[in-house]
């Protein structure tokens, strides 16, 4: 039985953000549980890839009491294959400052940061610009909400979000142990709430046109739309607004050139899907859909029967070496590991079986890493190894 | 151009003293100077009161912040997936050609470095290289040459001012 | 008050207070979660993922040692999961390092070593990747050895030197498989600003962090039939040597130590608890030529407070980063130099000995004294006052080559004429227990009567808070001292370098007026030093503590000047404290060094 839900195309994230004065001084006028039952009633989930509730984490920091509060913008993008959190911010950055000015009303902050990554320091001067204005509308309307940038330096890791708070503060990007999360002790140890950008731009939507908009978008369980950053072997490279729960077989057809081996979802932490899956495979959040139901930030890297699924797991594997923080066992070496592992298979030099002990150990750094990098190296893996196993072999 | 000493007390001044103000120094630093000396991060922990150990060890975790000399112009050649898949490699080999230095390495003049880096975000137009902080995508070897001979021409009109 | 809640961990239902670890929690439960890097003394990291457990509900195992415990938790230390996941992180581990047990300084008392023993990891088919690296070996400073080839990368190190040190000698640097834990720039340990406390050897698990050791030298000299070998032992090692040969912590050995001193062949078995009473007659008498020079003479030149100068590691804190004060260090040597310098001289003449053909030899709980008796101002005997320091490991490991059944050995007493030594001595193992020493001497010194608390016990200055204060009230003085009468004597003590900070930090400010402060660079004082026994933690500093105080009390003689042995130096050769040849032989200098 094949999921039918078709590739849809929406169009709020890029559409005018003019009104955002609009926007925001209505939203300003609301009460904080207000605001809380909108974005809870839109069921948004956090588009950055782990897929958080944002009504609940907005809530959650609300509820603690404490003077001093912080929200972040997590615009540290660097997953591969994900570009659409650059192009939100050069074309309608407003929309993102507004999410977060809203978010400093519902939880009582006084402080907003954006922590851009080092490689679109490009985008710093316009940013500065916009940031300009908008400080001085907030304090025209006497709102006290001051946003800052803060750059990071070149370090995939700090897209995590204790990671991204250790950096704040001066120090190496290393993830800190979870409990506590960020809603009680985040950036400098005050009530943090940390959103992707395009999850901020959704809540400008859903504050714009009220939660029904957004949620008669998408499925059960994955409702609205989202971003996609579609590369690879397509005709059509781009970004793209669809509304969640579409089937990958819809997706191909669009996207693909005719010759679509897999695709890889999420990026090198996220799933790759082999042809004979794609009927079965939906985009979205954990649920009760048929099939198999894949989170993601919104990569999605098509390849051709042309490209060797050897060489992209080696190029995920050299790309997780280098970038984990290094701290935790599992993590650390699992991945020189896994790199050296599969390059000796595929040389001779060991058997076959030894894509077993490989996997089970990927199984281990899911169970055991200290932060969603180490946990996530098992999907790719697992989905190439599984899949495609007669190209790691010699 | 600063003394780097000044720069750095200009720095701190401009940021704040205190440990969360360390990566805008040591980015400000990097900025001007192109890589972190010894004596740079001596003189950040001396201003900032910090062990030195610590400025060394926070400075190495991140790609961007250099410890070792660089050239003028630092070229980031991304190498994850599907700049890899659309030539990055060509690209790399048109860079060594042209430059004479292979990955890792500077030019006797002191005016280029090539390095490779992790996915710049621009993935629908790869393959991608950054300049300093200047993106060029959609790349080809003949674009390349023309992109690092504008570099070499801004470089003898005695440019000093760069991005 | 915090609230109870309940938890079951492997079916025991367990009552803990919220916000309790789960590791803890498991430990009242009688079941102990293997651990490597957590340790007592420090921050919680929870990046070695040893100690993981299962959680009913929770896709994820947790860290044992980093999860609080919720009501109602279930938790399971050892299911399937568990058990393999763990046996696989400690494969991952081995694969990491140079697992060439049988060459390696720690074979034997190595947490990675046990763990592969307790798991039996028979089987390790992972990759090895320590020939892929290009590791060093750091050799040049004469204190600490560091491989990171067997580096675990724990980073019990760099919080040790960071939380009770404050020094910041070793960093982590780098990211992914480059991480590693290293100096500023990679720079030899000796480079850069480290105390060589040898903390950070104390908390290592493994073999990455060792003593420089110096047995075969020790061995060539003792087998070198025209050599006089002579060996002092500091007050700690007697508290702390037998953990190494079957005793508990805590464990007094003094007699047995001798004996096997002896037997392994050393000429003269001699005590530095001796030169210990004599520093406290010297830097006493420094005191109070301070005291007098600040209240009598209003001599503006003068330093107070006076702080102690027998830990050097403490000394080369003093000399990196505040050398703008080295002058309040007391001049007086350690009691280790000063015993090197009177063994060459003192000693050599009563015995008609040519100095030439003395080794001079010391065991110490410490590895900064490997350190100071490489610095090159100790020649002053005209010949390098201590040859070797050894720390009480490595006397255990010549014990044991020597075949020694330590636990049987009769007890033996110290040999004249630098053996004999008081209660006061001892307890400089302690920290203190200089501060004690020194004012039970000055005060009996300055009215004549034995200082006013229950045995001499000054209670105030003891325990294990970081810094503690204690002002002595000075009344009714001899004549001589009468520009003391109605003084309080205001003193500070403090141990672990990151205390030391703090007083220094208040003198520096002006907020503080201390007279004399007596600083210790190790957790503990010298009981705790970077030679002693592995493993360390708060409750077995607590058990050699009670045991050097204990033996403080035990002791016929408990002040300096009281020592006869004390008083037969200064009649035959020194005169008086203070005198030129006390100057010559029993006093140094400091050297300001780099901050950074």
């Amino acid at each position: 039985m094949t999921i039918s839900y078709q590739l849809k195309r929406a169009d709020f994230i890029f559409k005018n953000q003019n009104d955002w004065e609009e926007v925001l001084s209505k939203s300003l006028k609301r009460t904080p549980q207000d605001l809380i039952n909108e974005l809870i009633s839109s069921e948004l989930k956090g588009r950055g890839g782990a897929g958080f509730p944002t009504g609940l984490k907005w809530k959650l920091t609300s509820e603690i009491s404490e003077s001093t509060k912080y929200v972040i913008c997590n615009a540290d993008e660097g997953e591969p294959g994900t570009f659409k959190d650059r192009e939100i911010l050069s074309m309608v950055p407003f929309k993102v400052l507004t999410g977060m000015a809203v978010c400093g009303h519902v939880i009582g902050a006084k402080e907003g940061y954006i922590y851009l990554r080092g490689e679109y320091f490009f985008l710093l001067p316009e940013l500065n610009k916009v940031i300009r204005e908008f400080d001085y509308y907030c304090k025209e309307i006497n709102f006290d909400f001051t946003i800052r940038v803060f750059m990071g330096s070149g370090a995939y890791i700090c897209g995590e979000e204790t990671a991204l708070f250790e950096s704040m503060e001066g120090k190496r990007g290393e993830p800190r142990n979870k409990p506590p999360y960020p809603s009680n002790y985040g950036y400098m140890g005050k009530p943090t709430v940390i959103n992707n950008v395009e999850t901020l731009a959704h809540t400008y939507t859903i504050f714009k046109y009220g939660a029904k908009r957004f949620y008669d978008l998408g499925v059960q369980y994955s409702r609205g739309s989202k971003l996609f950053s579609v590369s690879g072997d397509t005709p059509k490279p781009g970004i793209y607004e669809l509304e969640l729960g579409m089937s990958l077989a819809d997706f191909v057809d669009e996207f693909g050139d005719g010759d679509t081996k897999a695709v890889q979802v999420g990026g090198a932490s996220g799933f790759l899907v082999p042809r004979k899956r794609f009927n079965e495979t939906a985009i979205g959040f954990q649920g009760k859909l048929v099939g198999i139901s894949l989170p993601t930030g919104g990569s999605m890297m098509l390849f051709n029967s042309s490209r060797s699924m050897f060489n992209v797991l080696d190029n995920y594997l050299e790309f997780f070496r280098e970038e984990s923080c290094g701290q935790c066992t599992p993590c650390r070496v699992g991945c020189q590991q896994l790199l050296k592992g599969i390059k000796a298979v595929k040389r001779g030099e060991k058997n076959t079986r030894y894509l077993d002990k490989l996997l089970r150990l990927t199984e281990t750094m899911k169970l055991t890493a200290k932060c969603g990098l180490g946990q996530s190296v098992a999907n790719s893996f697992s989905s190439i190894v599984e899949n495609f196993r007669e190209e790691m072999i010699y | 151009m600063y003394p780097v000493s000044e720069l750095i007390k200009n720095l701190a001044d401009q940021h704040g003293r205190n440990r969360h103000n360390l990566l805008p120094i040591l980015q400000g630093v990097v900025e001007q100077e192109k890589y972190l000396s010894e004596y740079s991060m001596i003189e950040i922990a001396r201003e900032l009161d910090l062990p030195a150990s610590e400025v060394f060890g926070t400075a190495t975790f991140y790609s961007f912040l250099e410890y070792k000399k660089m050239g003028k112009y630092i070229i980031r050649v991304c190498k994850t997936i599907t700049c890899s898949m659309k030539g990055k490699n060509q690209i790399l080999l048109a860079i060594e050609d042209m430059l004479k230095i292979d990955v890792g390495e500077t030019t006797p003049d002191g005016v280029f470095s090539l390095l490779q880096t992790n996915c710049l975000g621009f993935c629908h137009k790869a393959p991608a290289m950054l300049v300093n902080n200047e993106v060029y995508t959609d790349l080809t070897p003949e674009k390349v040459h023309d992109i690092l001979n504008s570099y070499l021409k801004k470089q003898k009109e005695g440019g000093s001012h760069d991005n | 008050m915090t609230e109870k809640i309940k938890i079951t961990i492997n079916g025991i239902v367990v009552e803990v207070n919220e916000g309790t670890t789960i590791l803890d929690a498991a430990r009242s439960a009688g079941i102990i979660i293997p651990t490597l890097c957590y340790h007592k003394d420090l921050c919680i990291a929870g990046n070695c993922r040893v100690c993981v457990v299962e959680i009913a509900g929770q896709k994820r195992l947790a860290a044992a040692c980093a999860t609080p415990c919720e009501e109602e938790m279930e938790i399971f230390t050892n299911s399937l999961n568990v058990l393999h996941s763990r046996k696989e992180i400690i494969e991952l581990l081995l694969s990491e390092h140079n697992a060439d047990c049988t060459s390696c300084f720690k074979n034997g008392n190595c947490e990675l070593q046990k763990l592969a023993s307790d798991y039996k990891i028979l089987k390790q088919d992972f990759i090895r990747l320590v020939p892929f690296k290009k590791y060093s070996i750091d050799k040049y400073s004469p204190s600490i050895i560091k491989d990171d080839s067997k580096c675990i990368r724990c980073q019990r190190c760099v919080r040790t030197c960071a939380e009770l040190q404050g020094i910041n000698a070793l960093t982590v640097a780098y990211k992914g498989d480059q991480m590693k834990i290293t100096t500023f720039f990679e720079k030899p340990i000796n480079d850069v600003v480290c105390s060589t406390c040898g903390q950070c050897i104390n908390h290592c698990p493994t073999g990455a962090l060792v003593e420089r050791n110096y047995i075969e030298k020790v061995w060539d000299a003792i087998s070198d039939k025209t050599k006089h070998v002579v060996v002092q032992t500091a007050p700690a090692v007697r508290v702390g040597l037998g953990e190494e040969l079957g005793f508990g912590p805590g464990e007094r050995v003094t007699g047995k130590m001798v004996t096997a001193l002896k037997r392994l062949g050393f000429d003269a078995v001699m005590d530095t608890d001796f030169t210990a009473d004599l520093t406290i007659m010297e830097e006493g008498t420094e005191l109070l030529t301070r005291l007098k020079r600040a209240l009598v003479d209003h001599d503006p030149e003068v330093k107070l407070p006076m702080a102690t100068s027998c830990s050097p590691g403490w000394i080369k804190y003093m000399e990196h980063i505040f050398p703008e004060f080295i002058d309040h260090l007391s001049t007086c040597k350690s009691p280790q130099q000063m015993f090197g310098a009177l063994v060459k001289t003192y000693y050599a003449n009563a015995r008609n000995l040519d100095p030439e053909k003395i080794v001079s030899v010391s065991i110490m709980p410490c590895t900064a004294k490997k350190f100071e008796a490489s610095r090159p101002e100790m020649h002053s005997s005209g010949y390098r006052d201590v040859d070797y320091v050894l720390t009480t490991r490595e006397l255990a490991i010549m014990i044991k080559q020597a075949g020694i059944d330590f636990m049987k050995l009769e007890d033996s007493h110290f040999d004249r004429i630098m053996g004999e030594s008081t209660g006061a001595a001892v307890i400089f193992g302690a920290t203190g227990g200089v501060m004690e020493a020194a004012l039970r001497t000055v005060y009996e010194l300055v009215t004549g009567r034995d200082i006013p608390f229950k045995n001499l016990n000054i209670k105030p200055v003891r325990g294990i808070q970081g810094v503690r204060e204690a002002t002595i009230r000075i009344e009714n003085p001899l004549t001589e001292w009468a520009f003391l009468d109605g003084v309080e004597l205001k003193c500070a003590v403090a141990h672990g370098l990151v205390n030391a900070k703090k007083v220094m930090d208040s003198i520096k400010s002006g907020e503080s007026d201390y007279h004399f402060v007596e600083i210790m660079a190790c957790p503990g004082g010298c009981l705790g030093g970077g030679g002693q026994p592995i493993p360390t933690n708060p409750e077995i500093r607590r058990k050699r503590s009670e045991a050097i105080y204990a033996e403080d009390a035990g002791m016929p003689i408990r002040k300096s000047h009281q020592n006869p042995e004390i008083i037969k130096i200064y009649k035959d050769f020194l005169e008086n404290p203070l005198s030129e040849k006390s100057h010559h032989l029993l006093h140094t200098h400091y050297t300001p060094r780099e901050r950074f």
